[in-house]
């Protein structure tokens, strides 16, 4: 099948940037990264720079894929742009492909964008303070499967960004909502529930991603179904933690 | 060259504990004033990393990815292995161990597999402990489930996504240490070099990845845990980025590479459409605990799989394996696959492929339960093939997956260069010629967690923290930084008329056809030559368009690709050299008249520990005898 593409390439975070035309021919059994190897190769052949995107796992689950295709992250079905495939697409089709854009995104270069605000939100909070060799047997603390598997459901997210995307105000709230319901829903994640998701929506506040407004593109868009009743159990934490947050004791610690 | 393994003396049950209280200390006071550099940030990496800057040493952590999260761990799917027999089917430590030295044809040191096996009920409590949603049962305790080459369900999961749960694990530890300060991580970061003063590995020299800028970085030991090197064969279900230049680097500058032609091929993954395709997958091994392999009896059967009646089918794992059936380990899974194929039977497009078929569990069980345990599996095969598992039997065909070979370390995880360590996949260690199923992660996190934390001590306490001190300006860091410059001007001045992946691509087809699933000495000797004509043809027509300043994934995958050609050599010479067939290294030559592979204990129960000689040399065989006091040697039978 031939496609038209309209990629999106810009040298470097400073440099100006602008939709580029390509032509490709494909077999439709390609995946769409697939594609975009193609594409790549014949560009090197020309001696002409391929085009930068990210990508690893290629199975849809380390979420380093991104890009913004035809105005929709991940492209028209519900799942990550490597498990996309070009059956779903036209022949003789124009397809549009940009990158993540989001102030908290900066662009490094192409359709590569700088994540690492994801990184930091969860080193403000998303972690339970167990040290290695301190926990207890596995089976002491029983949780009824159905809040284990709610747990996983949020647990689930692959931190791609999507949700970022996909919003018209770049916020992150689906993506910080996940983490905090995964571990506010664990026994485990009680002592330090509240704390936590202070802290992480303060860092999610000052990497500068935008205001939730409830318009659900986020879930939509989600390649892993992370449901947006995430972010009201966030909000009721926060709400309660903002509520009820008391300074730190000072506790001696004796001889 | 003397190797020591030192495994500790004493009864197998009581090595590591005692080998624990004889190993020196270093006290809190001064774990501050040791560094340590951890490269790549997987199950193995985070795990350590975390581990060690919670006991107070300062670790400098480097990923090449753009976060730790992105690691190759995340993509195992079916479980880890615990000997917490919660199911009370008569697991234990000492079953855990059997089952793992057995499944790994007797080809791995007793003393560390024993200590995998101790420690893997650790794992299980510690995960739980960071919160990672393990399958539960209803009355609220853990579930298990079975895995290939083992009679007993100790296979913790979430869902078929393991790998994700237990990485975001050790990253969610990592970024707890991140915070801390104790951590200090650097993304979008390649290693390409090991430093090496008077002998001993004081650091790194990296590319960063977005500026092209190269650095290096000094510290007290060097950890690289950087998974295995599968990507060889150009078509493997690693990650695309997966490679094997950390260790590749560290070899080149002294560190023994030990059995590099063990290679894992899975069988279940799903089959090759084109030569536009850019990876494998996996689908994983637990869809074998209800779904039944089978091919049609008659070669040439073209009828659709619904067609072709029960009588007419043959489930040939069921019938040759009567007691493991389609659970016996993933060598035996793929071997069966490809006799099959090869006797005509194979079904698909391209011949190549075997039925995985879910029909008889589907009627035993509902398709709700089926679709609980594998849905996310049966959903990722029907976004790639276009086909309905529900309906239609799955086709499948073995891939490469893990490597078994890898860095030489003893059994305190060193190398043979004083203060470089490997971990995980990076490593040799613990699953001799074949892995078993839900044990990569198990033993990432053993040695990540609680393995290196305890042994870096020894080392340590050996130096003198302040006065033993290496900076960034020593000539032994500018010498690696100026190798590293070198090179990189070199792919980028050749300017030719191949891509790097036309290369690689080459590269693949040869170590797929000759020193894949079966190999013999003479295709091995083809192999050789060919890959010594892609290696030149690399370094004569390669193109790497762009400069070193800047973003450049040419490049990275050039500095990769140029390392896979030599280790390629290697992997051919290391199957050469092994005139016998063991777990995931099938020599044709040696087979019983039925096709099971037959090992020559008398003389091949060794580790092969190759040596580099320098460029073009051909490298040294070193062996480390392989000693059993506890199991007996005996035909691996899954009958």
């Amino acid at each position: 099948m031939k496609l038209n593409l309209k990629i999106w390439r810009q040298s470097d975070a400073s440099a100006s940037g602008k939709l580029v035309d390509y032509k490709v021919d494909i077999n439709p059994e390609m995946s769409f990264l697939e594609m975009l190897d193609v594409l790549n190769e014949e560009l090197a052949r020309k001696g002409e720079d391929p085009v930068a995107f990210d990508h690893d796992c290629r199975e849809g689950i380390c979420g380093a894929c991104s890009l913004y295709i035809n105005g929709r992250p991940h492209g028209p079905m519900q799942t990550t742009t490597c498990q996309l495939h070009m059956r779903h697409f036209k022949d003789g089709e124009t397809i549009i492909i940009e990158p993540w854009r989001a102030a908290a995104f900066p662009l490094l270069k192409d359709l590569v964008v700088d994540r690492s605000a994801f990184d930091r939100i969860n080193h403000a909070g998303g972690f339970v303070s167990v040290n290695t060799g301190s926990a207890p047997d596995a089976n002491e603390i029983l949780i009824p499967k159905t809040e284990s598997d709610e747990a996983f459901n949020s647990a689930a997210c692959i931190g791609c960004g999507a949700c970022v995307a996909a919003c018209k105000n770049a916020s992150a709230m689906l993506f910080v909502s996940a983490k905090i319901s995964h571990l506010a829903l664990l026994p485990q994640g009680q002592p330090e529930r509240e704390r936590r998701a202070e802290n992480m929506v303060a860092q999610m506040d000052a990497e500068g991603f935008g205001a939730c407004t409830n318009t659900g593109a986020c879930s939509i868009e989600c390649p892993k179904g992370i449901s947006m009743s995430n972010i009201a159990l966030m909000n009721r934490d926060f709400i309660f933690a903002s509520l009820t947050s008391k300074p730190e004791l000072k506790v001696s610690e004796g001889a | 060259m003397k190797l020591d393994s030192k495994i500790p003396e004493g009864p197998l049950a009581e090595k590591w504990t005692k080998h624990k209280f004889n190993l020196k200390l270093v006290n809190p006071a001064n774990k501050r004033k040791y560094t340590i550099i951890v490269v790549g940030t997987g199950l193995a990496g985070a795990a350590a990393a975390a581990s060690l800057a919670e006991l107070g040493y300062n670790v400098k952590a480097f990923s090449f990815h753009d976060s730790p999260r992105r690691a190759h761990s995340i993509a195992a799917q079916g479980g880890i292995n615990a000997a917490k027999n919660y199911q009370n089917d008569g697991d234990s430590v000492y079953r855990l161990f059997y089952d793992t030295i057995k499944g790994g044809d007797y080809r791995a040191r007793e003393a560390n597999v024993y200590r995998l096996a101790e420690v893997s009920v650790n794992i299980i409590d510690q995960a739980v402990a960071q919160g990672v949603p393990f399958a539960r049962e209803y009355g609220g305790t853990l579930a298990n489930r079975s895995f290939g080459g083992a009679q007993v369900s100790r296979t913790f999961y979430a869902r078929g996504q393991t790998g994700q749960q237990l990485l975001l694990g050790a990253y969610s530890a990592l970024n707890r240490q991140i915070a801390s300060g104790k951590v200090t991580m650097y993304t979008r970061t390649e290693m390409l070099d090991v430093v090496t003063v008077d002998g001993k590995a004081r650091g790194i020299v990296t590319r960063n990845l977005v500026t092209g800028k190269i650095e290096s970085h000094a510290g007290d030991a060097v950890l690289l845990c950087t998974g295995g090197y599968g990507n060889v064969f150009f078509l493997s279900t690693n990650a695309m980025n997966s490679n094997v230049t950390a260790a590749w680097r560290a070899h080149k500058k002294g560190a023994l590479f030990s059995n590099p032609c063990y290679t894992q091929i899975h069988p279940t993954c799903i089959p090759v459409s084109g030569d536009y395709q850019s990876k494998l997958t996996l689908m994983s091994e637990s869809l074998r605990n209800d779904g039944r392999v089978w091919v049609p009896k008659k070669v040439g059967d073209n009828r659709p799989p619904d067609q072709i009646p029960e009588d007419e089918r043959d489930y040939y794992l069921e019938r040759r394996y009567r007691s493991f059936g389609n659970l016996v380990p993933r060598d035996v899974a793929s071997r069966n696959a490809k006799m099959v194929c090869d006797e005509g039977r194979g079904v698909g497009p391209t011949k190549l492929a075997v039925y995985l078929d879910f029909a008889d569990a589907i009627k035993r069980d509902g398709e709700q339960k089926i679709s609980e345990k594998y849905g996310n599996l049966f959903d990722m095969y029907e976004k790639i093939t276009g086909e309905n598992p529900y309906k239609m039997p799955m086709r499948i065909y073995p891939a490469v997956h893990y490597t078994m070979g890898g860095l030489w370390v003893d059994y305190n995880l060193m190398t043979n260069i004083p203060g470089l360590y490997a971990l995980g996949e990076a490593n040799f260690s613990d699953h001799g010629a074949n892995r078993l199923g839900a044990s990569a992660l198990m033993q990432g996190l053993a040695d990540g967690y609680f393995v290196i934390p305890y042994t870096i001590g020894d080392y340590l306490a050996g130096m003198n923290p302040s006065t033993d001190k290496v900076s960034v300006d020593h000539p032994e860091f500018k010498k690696a930084e100026q190798e590293v410059m070198d090179m990189t001007k070199k792919l980028l001045s050749i300017n030719g008329t191949k891509t790097v992946d036309d290369l690689h691509k080459e590269l693949g087809k040869v170590m797929w056809e000759y020193c894949g699933m079966a190999r013999n000495a003479e295709g091995l000797k083809i192999a050789k030559q060919k890959i010594k004509e892609i290696k030149a043809d690399f370094w004569k027509n390669v193109r790497v368009l762009g400069k070193n300043e800047e973003l450049n994934q040419s490049l990275e995958k050039a500095h990769r690709v140029a390392d896979f050609i030599e280790l390629g050599e290697l992997m051919v010479d290391d199957a050469l050299a092994r005139n016998e067939s063991c777990g995931g290294h099938f020599r044709e030559e040696y087979q019983s008249e039925d096709g099971e592979a037959e090992r020559d204990d008398e003389h091949y129960a060794y580790v092969s520990c190759w040596e580099y000689k320098g460029p073009g040399q051909e490298e040294e065989l070193h062996k480390e005898e392989l000693i059993f006091e506890n199991v007996k040697l005996t035909k691996r039978s899954y009958k």
